[in-house]
């Protein structure tokens, strides 16, 4: 199938073209947004595992005896209590409290790693670089690094299948250094489905390697290659923001309900006083999860009304394979819960707000 | 079931004549590009409709999609089962994936349409 897309290839493009992928541009790559359906691959996660490119991640390496300080005043959450092998998600905010970029921080031996979100990597880049205090070195490595992701209540059997890594020890948010399919990798338990998973950086020369070994070990639980459509979904389901969706420059992490990764009792950093200033005062919109109650499929920008009025706005929509219906994320005035109506194309769906996340059988929790 | 004998639109219905009706759905190329289909709206039976009126909405889960009639006519009925199984537009789109059946007003306008072998080029090109 030829592909009208333009970004750049991951090393992995061939693998996807051979497995039938329906290729597209995103984030500036080109990348499967599906290889046999979305639902197909959404359930095969859900009850299996799935192999994902999620290479299109940047990657940023800060050392240097100034790398601690100079990333304690840009990102929200702690950074001196992260020891090596740990990992931590976390956000950069700028002075009016708006997310810069939701991302993860992983603490080398000698510095630190932060996975950036493929569409903000030029961005994220300068916002550092324009930050870096005395005695700090930023590398981009974005493009020297493959990142592949295995996903699913499976996932530890097929990884054993190509590592000897101590894999049942590594923890949720912990990662290693160990060998995959005879080559150097860093694993980290993390993930951005629900389910137990790990995700693989590595070196790009070698991703088709991995890519391969994977697949094959993991033939007898039918693991396939799952694209982005499904990686929707599966977040989705979650509640997990997504950036450009549900987090960007004009929302801080009070409206967004993640002050979890956001210390106000740590040092001083970009933003911190404006995200006080609005949590005291209570943010005049929150983001809430919600189920439509008819049919349909809820959409980003569609309107949200409540009570005879409009009362926020749709920031991701779809539906959910695992509960079958619509669901979504949205703004909407922190006053107004329980019932309100999504107001697609031109007809008034009912729907109600749900905690999250909406789906609870994921394997990430059931784990050791 | 195959692509050859039907009669295609434009805006991707396929039409098979069967009698003085024609059964519609859409076809196997447009429902590849919609993905997974979710929901399908039915339109009511006996409503009047004329070519090119908006019939129904197909929903996938990435996607809306419209059904515009392909002729002028009567709903004579709709297939309830895509109701439960919405997919199966996507698995078999000239077969069980059939939306509706028209009472046709004026069989000439089966001409303007398509041909299948007319139909492969126009989505080729």
């Amino acid at each position: 199938m030829s592909s009208t897309a333009t970004g750049v290839r991951t090393a992995l493009y061939e693998r996807h073209v051979d497995a039938g992928a329906r290729i597209v541009d995103f984030a500036g790559y080109q990348l499967p947004i599906y290889y046999t359906g979305i639902v197909d691959e959404h359930n095969r996660v859900r009850r299996s595992a799935g192999l994902f490119d999620v290479s299109h991640m940047g990657e940023f390496l800060v050392t240097g005896p100034g790398a601690l300080e100079t990333l304690e005043r840009l990102l929200t959450n702690r950074v001196s209590t992260l020891v090596p092998g740990g990992v931590r998600l976390s956000f950069m905010c700028y002075e009016s409290g708006g997310v810069v970029d939701d991302l993860l921080i992983y603490g080398l031996e000698d510095g630190y790693m932060l996975v950036v979100n493929g569409a903000n990597r030029e961005k994220d880049l300068e916002w550092v670089r324009g930050h870096l205090l005395e005695g700090t070195e930023l590398h981009d490595v974005s493009d020297e690094t493959a990142l592949i992701a295995i996903q699913g209540p499976a996932s530890e059997t097929v990884m054993r299948g190509v590592t000897g890594g101590p894999l049942s020890e590594l923890g949720y948010y912990r990662f290693r250094r160990m060998d995959v399919a005879g080559h150097a990798v860093l694993v980290s338990r993390t993930g951005y489905t629900g389910e137990d998973g790990f995700e693989v950086y590595g070196d790009p020369l070698q991703a088709p390697d991995i890519w391969d070994a994977l697949l094959e070990s993991g033939r007898d639980q039918d693991v396939r290659p799952v694209g982005l459509g499904a990686r929707d979904t599966l977040r989705l389901e979650m509640g997990y923001c997504l950036y450009g969706n549900d987090i960007d420059e004009t929302r801080t992490p009070v409206e967004a309900g993640l002050m979890w990764i956001t210390k106000l009792d740590k040092g001083e950093f970009i933003g911190r006083d404006a995200i006080r200033r609005m949590k005291e005062d209570g943010p005049r919109e929150r983001l809430v999860g919600f189920e439509l109650s008819g049919r349909g499929v809820p959409r980003q920008h569609q309107d949200i009304h409540s009570g005879g009025r409009r009362v926020g706005e749709v920031t991701s929509g779809t539906f959910s394979p695992s509960l079958k219906r619509g669901i979504g994320l949205g703004y909407i005035e922190s006053a107004v819960s329980g019932d309100i109506s999504i107001e697609m194309r031109g007809r008034e769906v009912g729907a109600t707000t749900a905690s999250l996340p909406f789906y609870r059988e994921g394997s990430v929790k059931r784990r050791k | 079931m195959s692509q050859s004998g039907l009669r295609f639109t434009k805006t991707h219905e396929w039409v098979r004549e069967e009698g003085g009706e024609v059964v519609v759905g859409l076809s196997d190329y447009a429902q590849g590009e919609l993905g997974d289909i979710v929901f399908v709206e039915l339109p009511e039976v006996g409503s009047s409709v004329s070519k090119g009126d908006s019939l129904t909405t197909i929903e996938s889960v990435k996607s809306v999609s419209e059904i515009y009639a392909p002729v002028t006519g009567k709903v004579a009925s709709v297939n309830d089962a895509l109701d439960a199984e919405p997919g199966t537009i996507n698995t078999d789109a000239y077969g069980e994936g059939w939306i509706l059946r028209i009472e046709l007003s004026d069989p000439g306008e089966l001409e303007g349409l398509m041909s299948s072998d007319e139909y492969e080029k126009y989505t080729k090109g």
